[in-house]
């Protein structure tokens, strides 16, 4: 398809009318606005919510909430939901939606979509049988599953082995039903399906080929009880999900008289308009060139299509890349181009120890590529992908058996590099060559390559390597390395302070950029009280003086209360040193007191009450490990399934004083109910009735992110291990100042590639990071009492170096709501 | 005035307690009184401390080479007296402190923000007298 834009004129101020409110008409409306539309733009939806992302449907089960998959509904658009268009009226140009609501348009888009297809067996309609379309159908789903413990996946197609991953995941033994002789019929072939069935097998799931499902029965309770295949063969089970294929959403234009497709499907011409030049259909509730496209991409591409007609374009749809590249059950499994074989030679690679099947169709020269198919290892796919129809950068042999790395492919600038958005190569060295993008975000944000599924991030990469844009890891003017290769350099030459390091790797003297950066490193690696010698004079303020700088010059106070846990006596000692002190007091949100308006002479005082008191330092100051909220849990909760304080304090004692590239917070919480908000945290735990949940890469604060689920029902002793390897591969391998989100976001292959080295110990260092743990929370000493006991150390806490007794007379306070707080300072006028 | 036109001057050779004197002589430019506010060994290398004198709060610095720097303890930005408690550094080889309130960097010999020339603090005359350091205003 092209979406040329030449001869465009502003299309007439007009009313669009949509029907159906999922991606293909987000991307409709979003595309109007982005060509200037200038008329009203009114969706009619039949779901509650706006469109979201269905691509990532599943990730909904494995915690992501609606609100995470929801796209925005871009600004100046009516939208109704949860009341779908029933009728055309074509001759007054208006719609008519379920609660009677009637809509006049000039232009009307069906986006109506399509619905899942379910074959006509008995038994379809019983209690726990479900499709897998919408958010609903997965709420249903999920609570289904939570009385039963196995399901039957109908359909061993990509949606349905979507759904057979998302029952694993719910914890239901499972089972696929496939009519055809193999998985993924549509996309692989034998060869392929029996290296993926194997794949599939070896996870535990139950994979039957070659047969139907002949009748679902029901149980006394009257929903299902079990499934009879065709060969006779009985599965009990208590879920049913149909995922056996979709068709069209057609009927409202056939009843209004529009032209369908024989097997359903309404009829586009290239411009996606339909026999009404009133009415456009887009997405899979159309039949555009013969066919009904299934996949993202086509969608949207037609989405965009219809978008520039309206708005006097010539853009046309031509017929999409059906590509396809998924990880499934954590087996890649990629097909591209034609891969019908018809005419053409193809050479085969399989390895069945390593699970791996290739195979590549090429002209019968041998030199154009036609198509492929990739089982169980998929990275040639980004290279060969857009290769389809051109010459091949080497023999197949080559590329099947050398891989594609040695490969130097050139992509000639019409090649699609993201089947999903539609983006070229060429469009990418635009934006980056044109538009001055040097990073992936900022490639993203110029031409939306890369924000669908990902998959043609590397490629993203490659090209801007190849555009000679080099990324620079420098830290700062000091150092021309990144933290995470400082870190390494510390590590292995064993450097134990900043002279050494900036003389043999540096220039200059530091900053306030690497001299924190460094004095972190050093204290992960267990160097010592971070006041020691030479160390001090690195830490920022805040780690200076062991306490945070506040806005008129005094520091706040916070003593650790592990997991919000604190006996009256402990409440009422922090209560006296604050009246004592004079400082404010305030709950902070992470379950903690901080007595603010310290002065910095006063700190020792104060902390000396504090530490014989029995508290401790809370490291409210550093990039450290905070603090780990918690719930009240099962010992005083009616819902809480185990002991969140218990676990909480457990955590927050194991990794107190651990320093990080950024500050970490975490939370436990004692059930699904999440009180604790764990996953608004860089790690999260929510007990489970069969152990503990984790999750990473949370973060609260200027861009929240819900954390991932890393692993479930874990044992206490299998979740501290693997929170353990996540802090220190992320202490390792982090940027200075990342935080788990975006390093989690960033590091390539994402939460698989965490889970292969810290859980499956892919890089062989779990045993290393394990180790360096054990040294930290073995070498822990509470750095306060440390402080006190070192008359050096508390000869700096003094305001003037020659008049150590008296206070900063530039700090004073007023009282507001009967505590203090600061006079400002008045700043300069000539500032 | 700034660190390269001293430099190419050729009045000053950085970074010594004695050039700084200089400079700020040069900077300011008018007869002073000395006061002596620690010894040499209270300062920690690489570190700031504040001293009281005469009412002012002047932030002073023992930088790597065992150099003495003194400028205004006021940090312009926030308006409170913190620059004493920054981080002592180098930018282009100039010695620097930034401001632990938002980070601004300043120039330890002339007292210009790097981050925004159009501010600066004032800076101090400082010298070594046996092992006393002592500040002139």
């Amino acid at each position: 398809m092209s979406t040329a834009t030449a001869g465009r004129e502003r299309g007439t101020a007009t009313r669009v009318v949509v029907a159906g409110y999922g991606p293909a008409a987000h991307r409709f409306i979003e595309r109007l606005g982005e060509l200037g539309f200038g008329g009203s733009i009114t969706v009619l939806g039949e779901e509650p919510r706006p469109a979201y992302d269905r691509v990532a449907l599943t990730s909904y089960l494995g915690g992501k909430t609606a609100e995470d998959l929801t796209y925005p509904v871009p600004e100046g658009v009516t939208v109704r939901l949860g009341d779908p268009v029933v009728a055309i009226d074509r001759e007054a140009r208006r719609v008519r939606t379920a609660s009677g609501h009637a809509e006049p348009y000039d232009v009307l888009v069906l986006a109506t979509g399509s619905r899942p297809f379910v074959p006509p067996v008995p038994g379809r309609d019983l209690p726990g049988c479900h499709v897998y379309r919408t958010i609903d159908d997965l709420d249903a789903i999920r609570e289904r599953a939570g009385h039963v413990t196995s399901g039957v996946v109908v359909g061993g197609g990509l949606l349905g082995l979507e759904a057979a991953d998302a029952l694993r995941g719910l914890g239901l033994a499972t089972h696929v039903v496939e009519v055809a002789d193999r998985l993924m019929p549509r996309q692989v072939d034998e060869g392929g399906g029996a290296v993926l069935r194997r794949h599939i097998e070896a996870l535990g799931l139950s994979v039957h080929t070659g047969v139907a499902v002949e009748r679902i029965e029901a149980g006394p309770d009257g929903a299902v009880a079990r499934v009879v295949l065709s060969g006779g063969q009985v599965i009990e089970t208590g879920l049913v999900v149909f995922s056996a294929g979709v068709r069209p959403r057609d009927e409202l234009a056939r009843e209004a008289g529009l032209p369908v497709g024989e097997r359903g499907g309404i009829v586009v011409d290239e411009g996606m308009r339909t026999a009404d030049p009133a009415i456009y259909a887009i997405g899979e509730c159309a039949l555009a060139g013969g066919t009904v496209h299934g996949l993202v991409g086509p969608c949207l591409t037609m989405a965009e299509v219809a978008a520039d007609r309206i708005c006097g374009g010539i853009a046309a749809f031509t017929g999409a890349d059906t590509s396809t590249k998924l990880k499934l059950l954590g087996v890649d499994v990629a097909s591209f181009g034609d891969i019908t074989g018809e005419g053409t030679l193809d050479v085969t690679y399989l390895d069945p120890v390593g699970g791996v099947y290739h195979r590549l169709f090429v002209s019968d020269d041998a030199r154009t590529l036609l198509g492929g198919i990739c089982v169980g290892d998929a990275t040639a796919y980004q290279t060969l992908r857009p290769l389809v129809g051109r010459e091949l950068p080497g023999s197949p042999t080559e590329l099947l058996f050398g891989g594609t790395a040695g490969v130097a492919v050139d992509l000639p600038d019409d090649a699609q590099v993201c089947s999903c958005n539609n983006v070229t190569a060429g469009r990418i060295r635009a934006a980056i060559a044109g538009e001055g993008c040097t990073d992936i975000a900022a490639i993203k944000g110029c031409t939306r390559a890369g924000t669908a599924c990902g998959s043609c991030v590397p490629m993203l990469k490659r090209l801007l390597e190849q555009s000679g844009v080099r990324q620079s890891k420098a830290m700062c003017e000091h150092f021309a390395y990144s933290r995470a290769e400082l870190f390494d350099i510390v590590r292995v030459r064993g450097i134990n302070s900043f002279s050494r390091l900036i003389a043999e790797y540096g220039t200059g003297r530091g900053c306030d950029i690497c001299k924190p950066a460094v004095a972190s490193i050093l204290a992960s690696l267990g160097n010592g009280h971070i006041l020691d010698g030479e160390q001090a004079a690195l830490q920022d303020t805040n780690d200076h003086f062991l306490a945070n700088i506040q806005r008129n010059g005094t520091y706040s106070v916070v003593p650790r209360i592990p997991g919000g846990e604190i006996t009256p006596e402990k409440l009422i000692v922090i209560g006296e040193v604050a009246r004592d002190f004079g400082l404010y007091t305030k709950i902070t949100g992470a379950q903690r007191i901080d007595l603010l308006g310290a002065r910095v002479e006063q700190l020792p005082r104060i902390w000396k009450r504090l530490v014989d008191a029995g508290f401790e330092s809370g490291h409210a100051y550093g990039k450290a490990v905070r603090t780990v909220k918690s719930c009240v849990g099962s010992t005083w909760c009616r819902y809480g399934v185990q002991d969140s304080v218990g676990m909480a304090i457990a955590l927050e004692l194991r990794y107190r004083g651990l320093r990080a590239p950024h500050k970490i917070k975490a939370a436990v919480s004692g059930c699904a109910r999440e009180c604790a908000e764990a996953r608004g945290k860089d790690f999260g735990v929510i007990a489970t009735e069969r152990g503990w949940n984790l999750y990473v890469g949370g973060n609260g604060g200027f861009r929240p992110r819900h954390a991932d689920l890393l692993a479930s029902d874990l044992s206490d002793e299998e979740l501290v291990r693997t929170i353990d390897r996540f802090l220190m591969y992320y202490i390792r391998t982090a940027d200075r100042l990342q935080r788990t989100s975006d390093w989690l976001e960033n590091l390539e292959g994402g939460l698989d590639r965490l889970r292969e080295v810290i859980i499956e110990d892919s890089l062989g260092i779990c045993a290393e990071l394990d180790a360096q743990m054990e040294r930290h929370v073995a070498g822990y000493v509470d750095e306060w009492r440390a402080t006190l006991e070192d008359p050096e150390k508390l000869r700096r806490f003094v305001s003037f170096i020659n008049a150590p007794d008296t206070p900063d007379p530039s700090i004073s306070f007023e009282i507001e709501r009967d505590q203090i707080k600061p006079v400002m300072i008045p700043l300069e006028a000539v500032r | 005035m700034t660190l390269s036109h001293l430099e190419a001057s050729g009045l000053v050779t950085l970074p010594t307690p004695q050039a700084t004197t200089r400079i700020a002589a040069a900077v300011r430019g008018r007869a002073r009184t000395w006061t002596p506010v620690c010894a040499y060994t209270d300062l920690l290398p690489e570190r700031g401390a504040c001293a009281l004198v005469d009412g002012h709060q002047i932030a002073i610095f023992r930088t790597f080479d065992g150099a003495l720097y003194a400028i205004g303890n006021r940090d312009p930005f926030s308006g409170a007296h913190v620059l004493s408690r920054g981080i002592v550094g180098t930018r282009n080889g100039e010695p620097t402190v930034a401001s632990p309130m938002y980070k601004q960097v300043f120039s330890l010999v002339t007292g210009v923000c790097l981050d925004d020339p159009d501010v600066s603090v004032p800076v101090y005359a400082i010298r070594l007298n046996d092992n006393v350091v002592e500040v002139g205003r």
